[in-house]
């Protein structure tokens, strides 16, 4: 009777959290992108669907609904199938390790806001997942038998492959800092803004960044699209909601480097000031909802951020990015590791 | 040899090499881009109005006593397109001619101008109409009726005619 209860939760809270995701954050994240692109280029944007256009990104899935679905004859059509399955699978279950607020009590239950935010590998379970995203990208690329989308899939497997190391000794430094894998215990280390991760990992935190910009492919890193080279590069012989689902991913994925950025440098869910200030009691589901919504404002900034980054940096060349990868950002997570050691043995 | 070297080491300081001061220099320019006045036109709530000198959809001029044309078939004959047929028939009015028949294939037009610009009466001109749709091709084939255009509507083009022509 018990197994059946906890597993009802995780049901709820899965649905509840994908539902946030998919339909919240991608879509709003589909109309910030297409917003703010257009005040930097001094236009207004979608307003035409719902007020400000906030509808659009419904209307733009529901186009990719009606969409002919067409899959090249060459193609092997097995994966051409599962490729933007696992993109998003991938982008979707990251998810489950994520805490969203303090936990709960009601009664004498706690509850946990989150899937499962109290894995003790938390970040090692984020770091895996990510690296099986490349496999959809690198899966549609091949699949699709057009050299073009081979080319971008490469390209993916390639640019992965450099960055993923310096991303992982990067958080390294956070690691030692915290001196645990749960995001659960990462996040409370960081109670206020002053014991905040950025300011004891700037080195860090900007490594990260870097890389976590290239982990989703998104511009000054896009190479696996690169339209004008590749006409679109893995996605190229995608259409209907397949394509609909690609497009998804990159959102859902921005949202969740964000949401991860903020948990390892900038206090997750924490507040930015002792929750006393508030008068809101440890445990209390006033001061959850307050540090959701906190949580959710601190992710709405980096995403904001990421569109801003991308609308503003023209892409790198391939060379350019293999020379970041491996001669600036390794060596530099490599010091940034010594600085923290180094730091962490002086202090102790 | 005049080869002087002008590598990427030679051209940047040390701060432009670190890309990331840089970067935050051009992301403060579009920062600043999104709160300027804005470009965009709502068009089918805000027209725009061509000025005398564009070129849209060719029209006939009639004046309070009757229309301008002779039916010369000038225009007819320097169309590029083919997009006019004029026929002419006889009057007991001054002018003698008058079209009997004058079509313009909207789908042919290509709005040279040559039309307005070999008239020697000044009797075809081009308009400011932009915003042309037909649901049919039999519909895109003008006539008279709704080629004449009176005179006081087609004052900005006959004005910038005069000047410029």
């Amino acid at each position: 009777m018990d197994i059946i209860w906890i597993l009802l939760e995780a049901l709820i809270k899965a649905v509840v959290i994908l539902n946030l995701i998919l339909l919240f954050a991608a879509a709003l994240g589909v109309w910030a992108e297409r917003k703010v692109s257009a005040w930097i280029q001094n236009r207004i944007g979608p307003n035409r669907v719902g007020p400000f256009g906030l509808l659009q990104p419904f209307a733009d899935v529901f186009k990719l609904f009606m969409k002919e679905d067409l899959i090249p004859k060459a193609a092997d059509k097995t994966f051409h199938r599962i490729a933007p399955i696992i993109t998003l699978g991938i982008a979707i279950s990251v998810y489950a390790v994520i805490p969203f607020a303090d936990d709960v009590k009601i009664g004498d239950k706690i509850y946990q806001m989150g899937i499962a935010p109290d894995l003790n590998i938390g970040i090692l379970f984020v770091l895996a997942l990510t690296s099986v995203g490349v496999y959809g990208i690198t899966l549609a690329g091949w699949s699709s038998n057009n050299k073009y989308s081979l080319l971008g899939g490469l390209r993916s497997s390639a640019q992965m492959i450099s960055y993923e190391l310096s991303m992982g000794l990067a958080l390294v430094g956070v690691l030692m800092i915290a001196g645990s894998l749960s995001l659960n215990e990462i996040v409370s280390k960081q109670d206020v803004i002053w014991r905040w991760n950025v300011i004891f990992q700037p080195l860090g935190f900007i490594l990260f960044l870097v890389s976590s910009f290239a982990e989703t492919n998104r511009t000054p890193f896009d190479l696996p699209e690169a339209e004008p080279e590749l006409v679109g590069g893995y996605n190229t012989e995608y259409s209907g909601m397949k394509f609909g689902m690609f497009f998804l991913a990159e959102y859902a994925n921005m949202a969740t480097s964000s949401a991860i950025i903020v948990l390892l440098y900038f206090g997750g869910w924490q507040l930015p000031f002792p929750a006393d200030w508030l008068g809101l009691q440890q445990g209390s589901i006033a001061l959850a909802v307050a540090q959701f919504i906190n949580f959710m404002l601190k992710i709405a900034i980096l995403v904001f951020f990421f569109i801003w980054v991308r609308w503003t940096v023209p892409r790198f060349r391939y060379d350019q990015l293999m020379n970041l990868g491996w001669k600036v950002l390794l060596p530099l997570a490599l010091l940034n590791v010594l600085l923290t050691a180094v730091g962490i043995w002086l202090l102790k | 040899m005049n080869i002087r070297k002008n590598s990427e080491a030679e051209r940047l300081s040390f701060w432009e090499k670190l890309y990331l001061p840089e970067i935050a220099k051009g992301m403060g320019i579009t920062f600043r881009q999104m709160f300027k006045p804005k470009f965009t036109r709502q068009y089918p709530e805000e027209v725009w109005i061509p000025t005398g000198s564009y070129r849209g959809r060719p029209v006939l001029v009639n004046e309070d006593d009757g229309e301008r044309c002779v039916a010369c078939g000038l225009c007819s004959r320097v169309c590029p397109a083919l997009a006019i047929e004029v026929q002419a028939a006889e009057t007991d009015r001054d002018k003698e001619r008058y079209p009997e028949k004058f079509e313009i294939n909207m789908l042919r037009c290509i709005y040279c101008g040559f039309c307005e610009e070999v008239c020697p009466e000044e009797a075809i001109v081009m308009s400011k109409d932009y915003d042309l749709v037909f649901t049919s091709q039999e519909e895109a084939i003008l006539g008279k009726d709704k080629l004449l255009v009176h005179i006081s509507k087609l004052q900005d083009r006959l004005e910038f005619l005069r000047q410029y022509k």
